[in-house]
């Protein structure tokens, strides 16, 4: 029997980040709970915080399920993992500004060049072309689990959009309006400054053609997206235009937006659409979401798009087991977030070591993401692992394997009361000019009992993270 | 602004006016049946309620030729089928201001959500429980709601200009259709022009404009043709009369001109301004002379002009 390491409860005693919640708790009768609970939800539905998911049939604005549990950490704790995460994002954009460039670390031997140069993420378009202030990925979101007091890893990398910081800072407000003596009477980090660094460290990658003061836009497949609450979130937070491809038009080395006084000019493009998308005259060619013509203007430095394209190719899984060698490699540094041990199928080695045992590891697609497309070998049956093991047979370059981790858990309401559910966390990391992290992040929780999977897709809910100040 | 979030505020403003219109619109025939019956049963009434929102084909696709009280509600209520009924323009009004969030205050979203809300929790109710005065109430009661959200909170900056244009555009608009519904319901029956029934029919009106207490403060005395169609075309007293309903549109293009300064076109502006003068040349006579529904028809073509020059203008993004 697997233990999984509770933050709450360690060695019999309530531990010091959770001590006062504990009384907050037995403080709390039950018929205040769920009135509190369903005054959560009310909120949450009337700002229109929802999820869509449209061609599923069903309510297409769906709620993330809110736990108002918060998930606490000390700042000693944070200290260290911000630290490690920030060592991270630089390494990551090291790497791609490498990769894109003379490539040193494959001539070096630490990674291989297949693994790049072959990797579907890969942008030859942006050979040689180096962003302003050297920066691909803007906003690095890195999911970290917790398996032990001390022992943090990281599940995985995202370099290109991360979603999710919508949910931080709405869990935050909906909790401080609900709860404000628990903010009262703690010292809790705030997270609300996010919008105005997001913006500030995208206004610093704006291009050297622009003179003046950046317009900065976020580009949005539509409101079609089942992100598209964020989006639009997060624009009116920051005060800047949410733009569609349709909006915007390349004229004369320049990108402008179509706006009621005629065309304005546009120098940051944060965009939430993925690199294929985004020129159908040089990617996807029956592209409506894009703009034509914007790569030749990125190119030629008329515009900034954040994150880089081709940045992908810093995140995806098989890479992934690379990033400790990259910190040593560009940094000097030891890492200090660990990486989950993982097993690579394209090596002979590791994959007889899969293969044979398929029933305890968690197998998962090189690309794939929310939970699709992977197996957790210890909740599978017989068959549903003979027919993964078929899939893997067919194409075994494109699978990764790892342990089943022990996930922390932390205290989440249930039915019955309050009860340990696995998490995990995603800070948001914002690399420009500078590298700045706020506080916090988004913990997700999955609320089926024993269920290890975070994911909104697959019945995962949201808390709001605390920080402890000193 | 982008012209695309121009274009939505706008139409927000529409579709959310349209929803209280086709709320109206099922308020005149809920009371024309209370008339006293005539050889054709409600048959006229309704019909002419149909052919006043242009939707007399559509409406005969869906339910054939039975026109029922039940069939016009759910028409001009539920159906999704019609782009006019309240669910559509509710749906469409909340679709809008999603896309245009980030141009709209957190009291508006909030109050255009919740209608939006609710309609669906009346779509879930047995049909029995709801009967034509609550619908109608729904919809005036929301419909306020959004629109006080407007007015006390959103930046009086051209965003809010676009909205009020489509507000005041699609209600002179409205006032016009419903006027034309008096024209169908007597057309046929010259005898009943200046009798009593007549004179209850253009109650009616009055009432389902919301208008008829207003319109004795305004007039006192008996309710004549004469009186009721002056009130309604040309007082600018009359929230809702053709000219108060124009001169707000003009008042908002005028804004737009002064923000926008020389260098953006503005046709619209000419245009409406333009129809303002001929409409303020007119006394109800001239009118009546003229003949209501020419007279109404010409008015209806000059708005969809006016609409049309606002989307050169300002919504089509030229680049």
């Amino acid at each position: 029997m697997t233990m999984y390491y509770n933050e709450m409860v360690d060695g019999g005693r309530v531990r010091e980040p959770y001590a006062m919640l504990s009384d907050w708790i037995e403080a709390m009768p039950a018929e205040i709970r769920q009135m509190k609970q369903a005054e959560a939800e009310a909120l949450f539905r009337r700002i229109g915080i929802t999820f869509a998911v449209y061609g599923e049939g069903g309510d297409p604005d769906r709620l993330i399920p809110f736990d108002m549990m918060p998930r606490v950490f000390l700042q000693s704790e944070w200290r260290r993992l911000e630290r490690g995460i920030k060592q991270r994002a630089r390494a990551l954009n090291a790497f791609l500004r490498d990769v894109y460039g003379r490539g040193e670390i494959v001539r070096a031997g630490r990674i291989p060049a297949r693994l790049v140069y072959q990797n579907a993420a890969y942008e030859k378009a942006v050979v040689g072309f180096v962003p302003p202030r050297g920066v691909f990925s803007h906003i690095v979101g890195i999911d970290i689990v917790r398996t032990g007091r001390d022992e943090f890893y990281v599940l995985e990398d995202n370099c290109r959009t991360p979603s999710g910081v919508s949910y931080m800072l709405e869990n935050r407000e909906i909790m401080m309006r609900m709860f404000p003596a628990l903010f009262r009477n703690n010292c809790i980090e705030p997270v609300d400054q996010y919008p105005e660094l997001l913006r500030r460290t995208l206004a610093s990658v704006a291009p050297a053609k622009c003179d003046g003061p950046p317009t900065v836009v976020i580009l949005t497949p539509g409101h079609y997206n089942s992100a598209y609450y964020e989006h639009s979130f997060l624009a009116n937070l920051m005060g800047i235009e949410l733009v569609e491809g349709s909006d915007l038009f390349v004229d004369g080395g320049f990108v402008y937006m179509r706006t009621t006084q005629g065309p304005k000019r546009v120098d940051v493009i944060y965009r939430r659409i993925d690199d294929q998308f985004l020129d159908p005259l040089c990617f996807r060619r029956d592209s409506m979401l894009g703009v034509p013509g914007l790569m030749d203007v990125y190119r030629s430095g008329g515009v900034s798009i954040a994150s880089a394209p081709g940045a992908g190719v810093a995140d995806d899984k098989a890479v992934y087991t690379f990033v400790p060698e990259m910190i040593r490699f560009y940094l000097g540094e030891e890492p200090i977030l660990r990486n989950v041990q993982t097993w690579t199928l394209w090596k002979d080695e590791d994959y007889r070591y899969v293969m044979a045992n398929l029933k305890d590891l968690v197998v998962k697609e090189v690309h794939g993401s929310g939970g699709y497309g992977m197996l957790i070998g210890p909740c599978a049956t017989q068959a549903e692992i003979e027919a993964f093991a078929l899939r893997i047979q067919a194409d075994p370059g494109n699978y990764i394997a790892q342990p089943v981790l022990a996930l922390s858990t932390s205290p989440t309401f249930v039915d019955e009361g309050v009860a340990p559910r696995h998490v995990d966390l995603r800070p948001f990391c914002l690399c420009g000019d500078r590298i700045e992290l706020v506080p916090g992040g988004l913990t997700r929780v999955a609320l089926r009992e024993g269920s290890l999977v975070v994911n909104s897709s697959q019945g995962g809910g949201v808390k709001d993270t605390w920080i402890l100040s000193e | 602004m982008l012209s695309r979030t121009a274009a939505n505020l706008f139409w927000m403003g529409r579709h959310l006016e349209r929803a209280e219109t086709a709320a109206r619109l099922l308020d005149v025939g809920a009371r024309i049946t209370l008339l006293p019956n005539t050889a054709e049963g409600y048959r006229n009434e309704w019909e002419s309620l149909l052919r006043a929102s242009g939707a007399q084909a559509a409406f005969a696709e869906r339910y054939g030729d039975e026109i029922t009280q039940e069939n016009i509600e759910s028409w001009l209520f539920f159906d999704h089928a019609n782009p006019a009924s309240v669910a559509s323009c509710i749906e469409r009004a909340r679709e809008g201001g999603r896309i245009v969030r980030t141009a709209l205050t957190s009291q508006v979203w909030d109050a255009l959500n919740m209608a939006y809300q609710e309609l669906r929790a009346l779509e879930r109710q047995p049909r029995a429980r709801l009967d034509t005065a609550m619908l109608t109430d729904f919809t005036t009661r929301h419909g306020s709601t959004v629109r006080g959200a407007i007015n006390a909170t959103q930046l009086r900056n051209d965003g809010w200009h676009f909205v009020n244009l489509g507000y005041s555009l699609e209600r002179a608009d409205a006032t016009a259709r419903l006027l034309d519904v008096k024209y169908f319901v007597l057309l046929p029956r010259v005898e009943f022009v200046g009798s009593g029934l007549d004179n209850y029919q253009w109650q009616v009106i009055l009432r389902a404009l919301s208008a008829h207490r207003a319109f004795h403060w305004a007039y006192g005395g008996e309710v004549t043709a004469g009186k009721v169609a002056d009130f309604l075309i040309l007082n600018g007293e009359s929230p809702r009369s053709l000219l108060t309903s124009l001169y707000e549109a003009v008042w908002h293009l005028d804004g737009l001109v002064r923000r926008y300064g020389a260098e953006v076109p503005a046709s619209a502006s000419g245009r409406a301004h333009e129809t303002l003068e001929q409409l303020m040349a007119r006394d109800i006579e001239a009118i009546f002379d003229e003949g209501l529904h020419e007279f109404l028809s010409w008015f209806i073509n000059e708005l969809a002009s006016i609409s049309n020059a606002v989307h050169d203008d300002y919504l089509s993004g030229r680049m």
